[in-house]
């Protein structure tokens, strides 16, 4: 497993590039390298921005799917509804709210565990088909 | 951490900026600062920006892109982004962002020639309402 440490806004493309390395090793196309380093940027942004730090750990999946699963931890504020952080176009950081339900679109499993005030835990995997 | 900063040439009327490197929110930022300032220096009427070399563009950099070209219309210069990879076309529309109106062309040849058309597009729109404006002027008097 790598783990990448997010603290600062360079942190986000080392999170990319790592991702982006695995992803390919793994043997995924041009476009779905894309969708991951896309959807890891919006996530390790999260952590940057609400969190300020956390972890990004990448790790190759072989069953029952082979692909690549990405785990994005960290201690910060939570999310207090998790449903309305899905939603198309809800901010709270007065971005475009693309962040989470952009992120779920572009991979093939998103799963999110969050406590306010405790931290927060997505978890999504891209599998390679065929 | 030092910020990188990404050069923007001068050619002509026109402003060219081929951003070379993996952006991150501050350098995407203060390269849309440095756009915007340059083109109230030099008064360009247009710039090419050349994201060919990135490999994606996430829901900051597409917004930040956006936000420049509408500014830079603010300041009287058309922004065309030029050369976007078909993969990161592709998720971008799949993460639900839209440029808006800004406009694209494939290569920087297209880029080129679809700012050369504006501009004189804007060009002959200024004539004609100056020349109606003087027709207005005969009538009343």
């Amino acid at each position: 497993m790598i783990v990448v440490r997010i603290k600062d806004v360079g942190d986000i493309i080392k999170a990319r590039s790592a991702v982006k390395d695995v992803a390919e090793k793994l043997g995924f196309g041009i476009v779905d390298r894309t969708r991951i380093s896309t959807a890891v940027s919006e996530l390790a942004r999260n952590i940057y921005l609400f969190a300020k730090e956390g972890d990004v750990q990448i790790e190759e999946l072989s069953n029952p799917h082979k692909g690549i699963r990405i785990t994005f931890i960290d201690h910060g504020p939570g999310i207090e509804d998790i449903d309305l952080a899905l939603k198309d176009g809800w901010s709270s950081s007065n971005g475009m709210g693309k962040g989470l339900p952009g992120a779920r679109r572009l991979v093939d499993l998103m799963e999110i565990e969050s406590q306010p005030g405790k931290g927060t835990t997505v978890i999504i995997e891209k599998w390679l088909k065929g | 951490m030092i910020t990188q900063s990404i050069p923007i040439l001068k050619l002509k009327e026109f402003l060219l900026v081929s951003i070379q490197t993996d952006l991150h929110d501050r350098m995407a930022e203060q390269l849309q600062y440095d756009i915007l300032q340059h083109i109230s220096k030099t008064g360009a009427k247009g710039v090419l920006i050349d994201i060919s070399a990135l490999e994606m563009v996430d829901s900051f950099i597409g917004r930040t892109l956006a936000d420049t070209a509408r500014m830079a219309s603010t300041l009287d210069a058309e922004i065309v982004i030029v050369g976007m990879q078909p993969a990161v076309a592709i998720t971008l529309v799949e993460l639900g962002l839209s440029l808006g109106d800004v406009k694209t062309a494939m290569n920087l040849d297209e880029g080129y020639t679809l700012l050369v058309e504006q501009l004189s597009k804007n060009g002959s729109n200024q004539i004609e309402s100056e020349e109606k404006e003087e027709v207005s002027i005969d009538d009343s008097g």
